[in-house]
Parts: structure tokens; sequence; C-alpha cells
């Protein structure tokens, strides 16, 4: 992978998808470690495995279209001793929910579900191939530990540590290539939120390449005269409350963005933390419907999850 | 194989759980009673490689109980080979047991998978037959067993259609047809579900269709199957509810509690 250092201007940034990054990092970790296998339901092109299923083929096994059983096999194979990794899209990863319950959380078994083309950055394909609920039942599951990486340069560390994590693990990726801003000194670790940019007006929770969208609405709401801090929330259970706290009791009004339905995901996460601990104004921007087909820009625009979404956002709880 | 000793096994282990789901009050009699005869073939027979004593022994033969909610049979089978107390039995659906309502890993030695939602367990099954390949020097077999009912859920077909792909010859399959399910004949329910033996030949396994009562037919089919070169299936046609009359092929005992009165008619019939 290329090796991108940070920069300022969030828009002349590198664009790589995340799915990329994952498919590059998946290779040298199993070049590493002869443990780790791979799994994929016919989407091995599209997660960019190909490379992986020219040279291991012994360790690479495309199940199919048969998602239930591409997780049930990957069950097996942790039971056996193999570090799996199963991926396709995050639409279909739905169709194994029963065995991703049963075989793999109930049984806590170290294996990574890997569901790229998340949200609607599977952008033209339609309402059929946007997942947008997969957040919020993965969130329903003991021992599940969700990771959605901001941009391709944190998904290197992402799967790294997932790849070494006891338990099972959700990493949700993306298609549609997005700016990478995080540099080499941007500290990972599972379960730790980074603030990207500070602030003292409004908190900005946002998640995976959302956390762009976010960036570019602070440069929009500056010219406002509003100062946002913009925290990036890659891990989205278990989420991050203290940062998140810490932020809300500074800037007294959160605002959440995901590329996910508005319910289950980060902004209902946020809700319940906040709810419990930290009582704050809070808006959640997220989708409310079925998705069309359409280009990325146009379709964050039409769903309202863009930077203007969530420049909206802000100026309604900023104002009240 | 002494047949006639393992046929009392299997006699005694039957009236087992009868006493289990009668102290529980509820529980699954009819594929309890259905499968016994299959599990007592490969756990006593000396043809599955397991030690009771040390049940993650690392070069074993995996059990999947696929269709989990049989797991009265497995419990008094693995009790009785010595994997845990009898006592544990007793406490069958009790808060806090190790013998769940349906198998949970981890909660008892022996018990390798969390099954009951049907059509998972031959996946995973499958899983552990790729992890001993990748493992050059591994010669372990995997056996799954699984119900007729389960051969409707459209992940079982998954899993079947992948097992001959990777020419899994250390996987053998067993269905216990019972012919039964929750509604009803599986004629009546699911009338194109057979030809079950063709179905399965179709997809490149070789298939043994025997009576699944008869333990020396069980355990010449299971001899076959682990030297066969590719992945086993042995419909084993059996009786819902075997050795207790009016569970046999009765609509009534998927499930249920049994009274005092049916309970003593059950040992009786059973025998001492």
């Amino acid at each position: 992978m290329q090796n991108l250092k940070p920069l300022k201007q969030p828009i002349k940034h590198a664009l790589i998808a995340t799915r990329q990054a994952f498919g590059e990092t998946l290779y040298e970790v199993m070049k590493e470690n002869k443990s780790v296998v791979a799994l994929t339901a016919d989407l091995g092109e599209s997660l960019r495995m190909l490379k992986i299923q020219e040279e291991m083929p012994e360790r690479f096994f495309d199940i199919g279209v048969a998602e239930a059983n591409m997780v049930g096999i990957a069950a097996g194979l942790a039971l056996g001793g193999f570090v799996p990794v199963a991926g396709t899209f995050a639409v279909f990863m739905t169709r194994a929910f029963d065995h991703i319950r049963m075989q793999i959380c109930q049984n806590n078994l170290h294996a990574v579900m890997v569901g790229s083309h998340g949200g609607v950055s599977n952008a033209l394909d339609g309402g059929s191939a946007h997942a947008l609920e997969d957040i919020a039942y993965m969130r329903a599951l003991p021992n599940m530990t969700i990771i959605y990486p901001v941009d391709a340069n944190q998904t290197e560390w992402a799967f790294r540590a997932a790849a070494t994590l006891d338990g099972p693990v959700y990493l949700r990726l993306y298609r549609e290539a997005t700016a990478v801003f995080t540099g080499k000194d941007d500290v990972f670790k599972i379960g730790q939120a980074n603030i990207h940019r500070t602030g003292n007006d409004v908190t900005i929770v946002a998640a995976g390449p959302s956390t762009v969208m976010a960036l570019t609405a602070r440069e929009q709401l500056k010219i406002a005269g509003i100062n946002a801090e913009v925290i990036g929330v890659h891990t989205i259970k278990p989420l991050d409350k203290e940062t998140i706290i810490k932020s809300a009791q500074k800037t007294k009004r959160v605002v959440t963005v995901e590329d996910h339905n508005i319910n289950g995901g980060l902004g209902s996460a946020v809700a319940e933390v906040l709810g419990e601990e930290q009582p704050t104004l809070l808006r959640r921007v997220g989708v409310t419907q079925f998705g069309e087909s359409g280009t990325y820009p146009q379709l964050t625009a039409r769903l309202g999850i863009d930077a203007a979404g969530i420049v909206r956002a802000v100026q309604q709880i900023v104002n009240n | 194989m002494d047949v006639k000793h393992l046929e009392e096994k299997a006699r005694g282990l039957r009236k087992q759980v009868i006493e289990m789901l009668y102290a529980a009050q509820s529980g699954h009699p009819g594929s309890s009673l259905s499968g016994m005869d299959l599990l007592v073939t490969l756990f006593f027979s000396g043809l599955l490689r397991h030690d009771p004593v040390k049940s993650d022994m690392e070069n074993r033969d995996y059990f999947i109980l696929s269709n989990g909610h049989a797991c009265p049979a497995l419990y008094a089978v693995l009790a009785e080979r010595g994997y845990f107390p009898k006592a544990e039995l007793k406490k069958l659906r009790q808060l806090g047991a190790g013998a769940q309502g349906h198998p949970h890993r981890g909660s008892l030695p022996g018990v390798e998978i969390s099954s009951g939602s049907l059509g998972q367990g031959l996946s995973v099954g499958l899983g552990l037959a790729l992890a001993s390949k990748l493992r050059k020097n591994d010669k372990r077999s995997v056996y799954v067993m699984m119900s007729d009912g389960e051969q409707e859920e459209g992940s079982t077909w998954e899993a079947v259609m992948y097992a001959p792909k990777e020419k899994l010859d250390n996987l053998v399959a067993l269905v216990d047809k019972n012919g039964m399910q929750i509604d009803g004949f599986t004629k009546k329910v699911m009338p194109t579900l057979d030809p079950l033996a063709a179905k399965y030949r179709a997809f490149g396994w070789q298939v043994q269709e025997i009576d699944g009562h008869n333990l020396k037919a069980i355990w010449k089919a299971l001899v076959k199957a682990q030297r066969i070169k590719k992945p086993a299936v042995i419909i084993a046609h059996t009786v819902r509810g075997k050795g207790v009359s009016f569970m046999e092929n009765s609509e009534h005992w998927h499930a249920g509690a049994i009274t005092l009165e049916q309970y003593e008619m059950a040992m009786e019939e059973l025998g001492s």
C-alpha cells in the first residue's frame, strides 16, 4: 500500500477505497501468517483477493454465492485452529446472520467477517446493493467487535489489529475511493476514537469514510464562525464512551454522521451513551429510507449524509 | 464389534433419555430416540478417535450434532462414555446447567459446537474438514449428524454442494431420516424432499441407505464411509420415538412434557 503522509487540505488527498487497502493488507498478512485463510462468496475480485487466489490458492476458498455456508465454514476453520477472513458485500452479510449469531458469536470464535461496499458506496447498483442495516444487527450480537475504518490508511492498521484480536470481528469497508487523511502518525487502537480536529462549539462524531464529509463540513462551518470538533469512530463496538462524553461536556452539542440507517448505528450508539451518562443536545445524520441508483456524491446529497447535510444539522443544533 | 453389547447399551441410554426428559418436563424425545443407535455405534464401536478424559485431544475426530434438539441423546452418550458425571444429565434444561436445552459449545465436554438453529452443522463440519486438510499430516475425520427435516434448510444444500468441490473424503454426514418433523410427516410437509439419496448423489457424494436401528449395518456403513475417497453420507432410515410404543411415529412427540404415567410406561417398555 502507498505510504501516505497526512496533508492539511482534505480535498487534495489521495483517493483510495478502503476495500483496496484491505485486499493488499490481507495479502501481506497471509504471507506473514500461515494460519490466516481467506474466504469469499464469489466476490474475490471486488474484495481485492485475486492475488491471494493466485499465489496462495491452498488458503483461499471461493465458497460460491452462499454466504451462510461461507460463515459456517469459517466457524469450522476457526475451531480447527485457523484465522478465517470471510468477505462479501456488507449487504449480503445479512444472509449469514444466523450463522454469525450461532456459530461465530455464541461460540466466541476468532473470525473476521468483512462487509465491503458498505452504506451507499456501491452507489450505482441501487437500493438492493446498499448496506444500511448491518451495523445495527451486528451491534446486537454479544462478543462482536465492529470496525469501520475512516480511510484506506487506517484500514491497514485496522485489519492487522482485527487479525490478532480474540473473538468475532465485523470489518465494514467502502467501495467508493475516499480521501486518505490519516497518516502513519495517527494512533490506531481498537476501541479508541480519534479526535481528528479540535473545536469548542459542537462535536461531530463520524463513522467510517463519512468522517471525510465531517472534515469538509468543518471547513464550511468555520466560515460561518462555528468551530467544530471532529471525532472519527473506527470502532463502533465497543464504543469509546470516554472520548465522546468528554467532548460533549466541552461543546454541549453533538452531531453524529454515518452512511447507515439512522436507527441502530453510530447515532444510536452515541445517543445511548449520552442519554445515560451525559445528556446532551444531539442530532443524528443518517439514512431514513432505502437507497436508489445514482453516483456517490448524488446519493449522499439526496440522502442528506454529505457535508451539506452535516452543516444543516450543526446549524440547527447550534441555533437551538 | 459386540452388537449385543451395544444394543444393550442403546437400550439403557434410551431409558436415560426418558429419565432426563421426564425430570426436565420438556425436551425432544422423538429425535433423541430415533438417532440413538447411530450415536451409540459411533461412540462405542471404536470408530471415533476420541478421549473422554481429554475431550480437546489434538488429533481427535469431530462429532457435530447439527440437529441440536436431539441433544439429550448426545448428552447421555457422552456421560456414559465418561466425558462428565451422569449427575449433569438430571439438570437438563435447568438454569446454569451444562446440559442446555440445545447444545452450547463449551457448556459440557464433548459438545463441539452450538446448534439448534437447523442447517448449520454441515457447514461447520466442512470448515473442520478443510482445517484438517490444511494440516498435511492430520488424518482426522469429521462426522456430522443431521435430521431429515433439516434437509429443508437452504443452507444445508449450500454445504452439500460445496463438500465435493474440496474433495473432502474426511467428512461423513449422517441423516437421521425418521420421516417426521414438527408439523407432522415429512412426506406431507415436504413431499419433494425424496428422493434424498439421488440429490446427494447428483452433487457428487457417496451415498449409503441403511436401517438406522441395525447396529451392524450402521457400523458397516461408517467403516465404508471412512474409506471412500469422497464426501460420504449415510441416510439412516429410523423411527421417531424408537423403543417407546406410544412415541413411535407419533405426531405428538417431537417435543413435550412426559407425564408420570407415560414415564412409567416408557421405562417398562424399555425394560431392565
